[in-house]
């Protein structure tokens, strides 16, 4: 078993790390510092840690004032929250001023649990992606988690960085970097590439195995940075394999399927399968329960690439 | 007597930032001039006589801020950026047309001297609290102003805000509210109520200050007061929508229309009539 640990750690160590380099940076919490783990932040850092309370729209808001003030304002909530409750202040008051706002979106997707469909993110990185100026990165693992918090503060204008709640497999290294625009090409392969965001990462590489297995050499692609894509890699391996299977722990439309699909489309049109939420809301359940019920599993990444090689 | 007389000058300005409003929109053929005309002895009065500003350095970092948290009023706000210096009166006929730096609301990417975009309603005194906490940060002397409608307040992200401002005592922030009672689809206590508004702020946590909003001896006492106390400080300034075109004034029918060519000589003849 390899070992686990939630990514959200990495979100924290990320900013506490960012807090100490740089007295610019400052946090943004809405009375979830304590589910998410920020409030270690407030602990060492008082004067620059603003707990808003439960009020997404006012917590953007600030942001962008702080941004306009020359600090770094890291903005921590359910990514559920941010990114829709928060969208028109995301969009006229951070993305059209192109501000230094850094928006992390913690409890992605289904594999939350049991809190349910309200509680789980399924549409955030679309809402993200479709913004001007937005960078958007999904991270696999802590380690890359904490990479993106540091690499974001180093990236001018908007950041919003997706992870989850629940302990993950470990993939990277502690001193795993992140680039943006810059996916991560983990395991080459001949046959199809699996192409994967935060939790459906350490999927792919199981599925991947399993494959093997049965004869096909599958290459997986950790696509950290979904905005911008890396085009570059996307393609050359598309072209290297001819088939993509894309997997992502979020709605199939307008994810990482969507920027892949839309990339793929006019520049090198080659077979895509998907393996994500399809046009439904989540459900209370353990994360394995509920992975199993969405079909968000390695078992799933098998059948799906199968069936593409098979037509 | 000379501050009388300092006062007195400020009413040919605001004369000319509305005439400027009134060949700005007819030339745009669109624009909101009920909501710019109501705001424009405050934002004279701020730009005039109480933000510490340098139009010269736009970016200066000691330099108060200004929030349009009513974006829409920018017609008049650009008026008085560029009769004030920080950019060539001439570029104001520009409004709103294709590469203008004046956009239908305010991009401060493009134009100097503005310190956000604003545009969409209910956003600016977010932004401002959060200038106000990194101006604090910084251990500057700033205050930040921001100017919101009435049916502005009707947006739930303003007392998301207000609490905010009072939960942090930001005392160097100051909300102007233009009380001009008329919002697009009519009266405010008809569309939907916002009074009791004293009581409102008072309760929020905020220092209330009842002002003429179109006198510019009533605003510079109201301003004069904001800062002394330990609370954020809102003016709710009561003015006239349209003020200073009588046909334009009290009604929702000019909150977003252009005067055709017999209304437009009309409103300049009013307004002319207060700049001699």
């Amino acid at each position: 078993m390899k070992n686990l640990r939630p990514t959200r750690e990495g979100y924290v160590e990320g900013i506490l790390q960012a807090g100490r380099e740089n007295d610019r940076v400052v946090v943004i919490e809405g009375d979830v510092s304590r589910s998410i783990g920020s409030a270690s932040f407030g602990e060492e850092f008082p004067e620059r840690f603003f707990n808003l309370g439960v009020s997404e729209q006012d917590m953007l808001g600030e942001a962008a004032g702080l941004a306009l003030a020359g600090f770094i304002p890291f903005v921590g909530t359910y990514g559920v929250f941010v990114a829709g409750r928060a969208w028109d202040q995301i969009r006229t008051s951070i993305c059209y001023m192109n501000l230094n706002v850094k928006i992390a979106g913690a409890h992605g997707g289904v594999s939350v649990g049991p809190d349910g469909a309200t509680h789980q993110a399924l549409e955030d990185v679309a809402l993200m992606r479709v913004l001007p100026n937005m960078h958007v990165l999904v991270p696999a693992d802590a380690n890359q988690t904490r990479a993106a918090v540091l690499t974001s503060v180093n990236t001018a204008g908007p950041v919003y960085i997706r992870f989850g709640r629940n302990p993950v497999p470990q993939i990277y290294p502690v001193d795993a970097s992140v680039k943006i625009g810059r996916g991560h090409l983990l395991e080459d392969g001949s046959d199809i590439t699996l192409v994967a965001c935060g939790a459906m990462v350490s999927m792919a590489l199981t599925a991947r195995e399993i494959l093997s297995k049965r004869g096909i050499s599958a290459g997986v692609i950790d696509m950290v940075s979904v905005k911008p894509l890396d085009r570059k890699l996307l393609i050359e391996q598309a072209k290297k394999t001819g088939a993509v299977v894309v997997t992502e722990d979020h709605q199939a439309v307008g994810g990482l399927f969507g920027a892949v699909a839309e990339t793929l489309a006019p520049e090198h049109p080659v077979p895509v399968g998907v393996v994500a939420v399809r046009d439904s809301f989540g459900t209370s359940g353990t994360p394995a329960e509920v992975r199993e019920e969405y079909e968000l599993t390695a078992e799933m990444i098998v059948f799906k690439a199968v069936k593409l090689l098979e037509e | 007597m000379m501050e009388n007389v300092k006062i007195q000058g400020l009413t040919p300005i605001a004369n000319r930032v509305r005439l400027d409003v009134l060949e700005m929109i007819r030339a745009a053929g669109s624009g909101h001039p009920g909501g710019s005309f109501s705001t424009v002895e405050i934002l004279v009065e701020l730009y005039w006589k109480i933000m510490r500003i340098r139009p010269e350095e736009p970016n200066w970092e000691d330099r108060d801020r200004f929030i349009l948290s009513k974006g829409h009023a920018c017609p008049a706000l650009y008026s008085v950026l560029a009769r004030r210096g920080y950019f060539d009166p001439a570029e104001l006929l520009t409004l709103r047309k294709f590469n203008s730096r004046l956009q239908g609301h305010p991009d401060m990417s493009k134009l100097p001297g503005l310190d956000a975009s604003t545009g969409s309603l209910g956003q600016g005194l977010s932004i401002a609290c959060g200038i106000s906490h990194g101006i604090r940060l910084d251990k500057r002397k700033s205050r930040v102003y921001c100017l919101l409608g009435d049916g502005e307040l009707q947006e739930g992200n303003i007392w998301e805000a207000a609490m905010t401002a009072s939960h942090y005592d930001l005392k160097h922030l100051t909300a102007i509210v233009d009380r001009n009672l008329v919002q697009l689809d009519g009266h405010v206590s008809d569309v939907m109520e916002i009074e009791p508004l004293v009581d409102k702020w008072l309760a929020f946590g905020w220092d209330v200050i009842v002002a003429d909003g179109h006198s510019f001896i009533s605003l510079e006492k109201a301003f004069e007061h904001c800062g002394e106390t330990e609370f954020p400080s809102v003016i709710i300034a009561n003015t006239v929508k349209g003020k200073g075109v009588s046909f334009m004034e009290n009604t929702c029918l000019w909150h977003g229309r252009c005067p055709d060519e017999k209304e437009y000589e009309a409103a300049v003849e009013e307004i002319h009539g207060g700049l001699s």
